[in-house]
């Protein structure tokens, strides 16, 4: 296409907007409606995961060792843990410091306890590493991987909370991707309808246009023009909602329900917003295209 | 110029409306295509313009095979096409300045080219004064007119006319028709797909006959037989 033609396409294609307005509005609308469900979906999976990565920081796997194990095997062992991809952070507790953090725990005077213990301390092979992984889906494996290693007496893990994370992780998943594929396929589904509006009343037009010799490209060009602008415009109207609520909702959530603050972490807007304007656009315009671009061909064919 | 070899033209739905026709057009020839309703005239120029494919044969339109020609050469060949419908088929919305721009605009043209030409092409069809106008505000005759400036603004090598005169009265009717000799008198091959005998008689032209999808005649300064 030549460079001249492309002012004439964009100027059809607006055209081609202005004309069926009622319709292009329509679907204006529901890409918004869309996107900005998407946007809002995309929020809450984005503080939920936080949530969800702070609470498995907290999972911890302990490893005991044998009795009488020689410094030298535990950092053998401490080795062999490491090198492994899994491994977020790994702590050795040694025998006096577990004795400490329990007897503060269950004592309500720990150091008279720790007295009345003198040297005999009731811990003294209770050394441990406290590992936290990066992802609680790979706790099972990487148990039963430590239970192996020679030298390991025990490893304790909450195999309960970990599968429950992993578990609702996943659905979060699953349920949004599902939930997203279907807000598309309504989307272009939309913007299709749009179009062939707009080609049946044309139709006369691209048949004249076809016999004086337009190629293919010419002809869909303002078409897909309409189809990416629609896109385009109904993906900028969320990205600026959504921008202006996001603060509002949480500072209200926070406000309400203050007890929230302490345990929950909201992500700040610049962060999700650095992902979320690019992709929103992206997913408009790119529905846009799709739509105009799958329906232009399935009606222009000559 | 236009050449058919045995075609033969059969719809899905079992219709025959050419058989096994052949013809050859020169270059700056003139001719008519007669016949009643129902005879194949206007297949024959669906299948000129290559909207459609003929079921047997060959067929060969301004040095293009049409049996060997690709899905992206078909807008080169119909760049050498201009045509002319009985219901003019002007953009309502458009001016008639538009409407012929919009002819060179489609095969992209340069603008400036545009610029120059369409005033210069409304002029050989004596619009003019008239480019202003939308459709509506004009008679059957200037609308006709403005589709034979659209037709003629890029030049081609063949004009083809779906009884261009079918909607006009007898003034305008010779006006069209005139042009259209002038345009064939400075070589573009002309061929006028029409019913008007009174037309077809008094120009003295080459005319094909068919009837039921065969020709049944084909002669030199002919005139209108009637079928019967």
């Amino acid at each position: 296409m030549r460079i001249s033609s492309i002012g004439y396409t964009f100027r059809q294609g607006i055209k081609n907007i202005r004309r069926n307005l009622l319709f292009s509005l329509a679907s204006i609308g529901t890409i918004v409606a869309c996107l900005f469900l998407f946007g809002v979906l995309y929020g809450v999976i984005v503080n939920f995961r936080s949530a969800i990565k702070n609470i498995e920081g907290n999972i911890s796997i302990s490893v005991f060792f044998d009795a009488g194990i020689a410094d030298e095997q535990i950092d053998m062992i401490r080795e062999q843990i490491r090198t492994r991809d899994e491994v977020a952070t790994l702590d050795y507790i040694s025998a006096e410091e577990a004795w400490k953090q329990f007897s503060e725990a269950n004592y309500d005077d720990p150091e008279a306890a720790r007295e009345t213990f003198g040297e005999d301390n009731p811990l003294a092979n209770s050394a441990s590493f406290t590992i936290t992984l990066k992802d609680v889906t790979y706790q099972a494996d990487f148990v039963q991987f430590v239970s192996s290693i020679k030298g390991v007496r025990k490893v304790k893990s909450s195999e309960y909370t970990a599968n429950n994370v992993a578990a609702l992780n996943k659905f979060v998943g699953y349920a949004s991707l599902g939930i997203i594929i279907i807000l598309f396929l309504v989307s272009i589904f939309l913007i299709s309808n749009t179009i062939t509006i707009g080609i049946t009343v044309r139709k006369e037009e691209i048949r004249i246009m076809k016999l004086i010799g337009a190629t293919n490209a010419f002809v869909r060009a303002p078409f897909i023009v309409e189809g990416i602008l629609i896109g385009l415009v109904g993906s900028a109207i969320p990205v600026v909602l959504l921008y202006y609520m996001y603060d509002a909702v949480i500072n209200y959530v926070v406000g309400r329900f203050s007890v929230l603050k302490s345990i929950f972490e909201f992500v700040p807007a610049g962060d999700l917003f650095k992902v979320l304007v690019p992709m929103l656009l992206g997913i408009g315009v790119g529905i846009g295209f799709l739509g105009s671009w799958l329906t232009t061909r399935k009606h222009l064919k000559v | 110029m236009i050449t058919l070899e045995n075609v033969t033209m059969k719809y899905p739905t079992g219709t025959v409306a050419l058989k096994d026709v052949s013809l050859h057009i020169d270059k700056g020839e003139f001719v008519f295509i007669v016949g009643s309703s129902g005879s194949g005239k206007t297949t024959l120029l669906e299948l000129l313009v290559r909207e459609l494919v003929p079921t047997k044969g060959k067929i060969e339109v301004a040095g293009y095979n049409y049996n060997k020609l690709k899905k992206r050469q078909i807008p080169k060949v119909r760049r050498k096409l201009g045509f002319v419908f009985q219901n003019f088929r002007l953009i309502k919305d458009r001016t008639v300045y538009e409407n012929v721009a919009f002819a060179q605009r489609v095969i992209e043209t340069p603008a400036r080219y545009i610029r120059r030409q369409v005033p210069a092409m409304l002029t050989v069809v004596g619009l003019a004064d008239k480019y202003k106008s939308y459709p509506r505000q004009l008679s059957g005759g200037e609308q006709q007119r403005v589709a034979l400036a659209r037709a003629l603004v890029n030049k081609p090598d063949i004009i083809l006319a779906d009884e261009p005169t079918g909607n006009l009265d007898s003034k305008n009717t010779w006006e069209v028709m005139n042009l259209l000799e002038d345009i064939n008198a400075k070589g573009t091959t002309v061929v006028v797909v029409t019913h008007n005998k009174e037309i077809v008689n008094a120009m003295k032209k080459r005319v094909i006959m068919l009837k039921k999808g065969v020709i049944i005649s084909d002669v030199e300064k002919g005139g209108y037989i009637d079928e019967d």
